[in-house]
């Protein structure tokens, strides 16, 4: 655990005693943004929570995660699509690799072509962005060698269909209508497409899974599917689908920081009742 | 190999990026930052060769084996054509060539690309009015509460609607943006915000640290 924090602390000396590329113009004064020192602070207090926990989970220490509903639905929904002889269709969302939110759907998307490997079932994953597709192709192909099925692996599995936003919503619609998949799992980054995407599977006739961290779209997740997964389900999913200490640690470490955010709301709520919250306002200011 | 490698090129990157978030232009780790980035858009524009080869593939095969909607697969294949390859080539050629104005990709992108889209995005209304009735229909408490909050909310965002509700009360306009919208519907709006944001701030540190494998197919 010392090792990422010795690493750091080294990269941050090495960056501030640089003194910048050749023929760059350098501003004036410190290099390092002191304005910036709160946000390090608070990112300093959630890594040694987040490794803490996961030390802890490390050495055995028993973790409670709540039971999440969507992702119990999982393993339901691709064992409907395996009775109906029908596929299962899977959307790692409509943004690129750096995402965060596209890399917790391709995580997901892991533990799905997990199960479809195991149970024959026919998986379809269109994707918007090449990253994406060469990043997916490789966790389903990787998932199908897990469960000794790489004979059942079809390369076309995830597949490039449009780089836009529309067009990629009106393909993957016209999948969902021709195919007609018992289940539709939406699992990413979605934005106007998404209750397009919802309804037409909710038309089709499908089981359909939505997760998502864009608070703007949950309403329509939540009115057009079975089960909808809000902002830090999403990214939970992958540490609740493995069950995994290391990966659960991290989660208790999220609830930890969570309690001193709502002190920090509690603290700042009186201070400013009193008049005297500007100076521990400007605290959480990030320039 | 195939394990670690990986690893360390995701730890190196998102400690450099984190690192150069503390630091001012010109300093070494922002230099470095900004060269990662012209990576991530060289790697990202040589993908879209996979991109291509995946959807020609696939639509080649519907069209070969005659699958449902084969007719469709002809369609995107004479799409990927047309609107990729004049793109490509040099508009030293022809004026066709190229992505300015006059070229063979602006045409299909102002007079087919773009009136596609927004005839799909016009769909949306169809889709909300068939969603909004499901979930209004008042058949539990929470139902009617959620019919009688999005009516109000409705007929507040449309001028008639709110010179309607200010017949009514002239405090009611006040009162849906006070206690709705900046009250109940913030709260709960900036509750799933502080999770998710706290999610993704965790899951990074997972994937920094090398904990979380799963998006490389390992768990």
């Amino acid at each position: 655990m010392t090792f990422p924090i010795y690493a750091f602390h080294c990269l941050l000396l090495f960056a501030q005693n640089t003194t910048g590329t050749p023929g760059a113009a350098a501003p004036e004064g410190s290099l390092f943004r002191v304005d910036r020192i709160n946000a390090l602070v608070i990112m300093v207090i959630f890594s040694a929570a987040v490794l803490l926990y996961t030390r802890w989970a490390k050495q055995g220490m028993k973790l409670f995660i709540r039971k999440i509903a969507g992702l119990d639905a999982v393993e339901e929904a691709v064992g409907r699509a395996t009775e109906m002889g029908r596929p299962v269709l899977f959307v790692p969302g409509l943004q690129e690799l750096d995402e965060i939110q596209t890399i917790a759907g391709i995580s997901i998307l892991g533990r799905v072509a997990r199960i479809t490997a195991q149970y024959e079932t026919p998986l379809v994953v269109p994707v918007r962005y090449p990253l994406v597709l060469a990043a997916s192709q490789e966790v389903v192909e990787q998932a199908y060698r897990e469960v000794g099925r790489e004979d059942a692996y079809n390369k076309d599995t995830v597949q490039y269909v449009a780089g836009e936003q529309m067009a990629f919503a009106a393909t993957v619609n016209g999948m969902m209508m021709r195919d007609r998949p018992a289940a539709n799992i939406f699992m990413g980054a979605f934005f106007a497409e998404s209750l397009l995407l919802a309804e037409t599977g909710n038309a089709a006739g499908s089981i359909q899974i939505a997760g998502t961290a864009q608070p703007e779209q949950l309403p329509f997740f939540i009115a057009a599917c079975d089960y909808t997964l809000m902002g830090e389900e999403l990214y939970a999913a992958s540490a609740y689908l493995s069950h995994e200490p290391l990966l659960l640690g991290g989660l208790k470490g999220q609830d930890m920081m969570k309690v001193l955010i709502v002190l920090s709301i509690i603290i700042g709520v009186v201070l400013v009742a009193f008049g005297a919250g500007s100076t521990y306002l400007s605290w959480f200011q990030v320039r | 190999m195939k394990r670690t490698v990986p690893l360390i090129l995701a730890f190196i990157s998102g400690i450099v990026m984190v690192v150069a978030f503390f630091f001012r232009e010109g300093s070494y780790a922002e230099s470095l930052s900004q060269e990662f980035l012209i990576w991530s858009s060289i790697i990202g524009g040589f993908s879209l060769l996979l991109g291509c080869a995946s959807i020609v593939r696939v639509q080649w095969k519907n069209v070969s084996l005659r699958k449902s909607g084969w007719g469709y697969s002809i369609v995107t294949l004479v799409a990927v054509v047309v609107s990729g390859l004049p793109g490509v080539f040099p508009v030293s050629w022809s004026p066709l060539f190229g992505r300015g104005t006059g070229s063979i990709y602006d045409w299909v992108f102002v007079y087919i690309s773009t009136p596609m889209s927004g005839t799909m995005f016009g769909i949306l209304a169809f889709y909300i009015a068939s969603a909004a009735y499901r979930a209004f229909r008042a058949r539990t408490a929470e139902a009617t509460l959620l019919l009688v909050t999005a009516s109000l909310v409705m007929l507040w965002r449309i001028p008639m609607g709110e010179a309607f509700l200010g017949s009514i009360s002239s405090g009611l306009v006040d009162f849906i943006n006070t206690y709705i919208m900046l009250g109940i519907n913030l709260a709960v709006q900036r509750g799933i915000i502080i999770g998710a944001a706290l999610g993704a701030a965790s899951m990074s540190l997972r994937i920094l640290l090398g904990i979380e494998r799963t998006y490389m197919g390992r768990g």
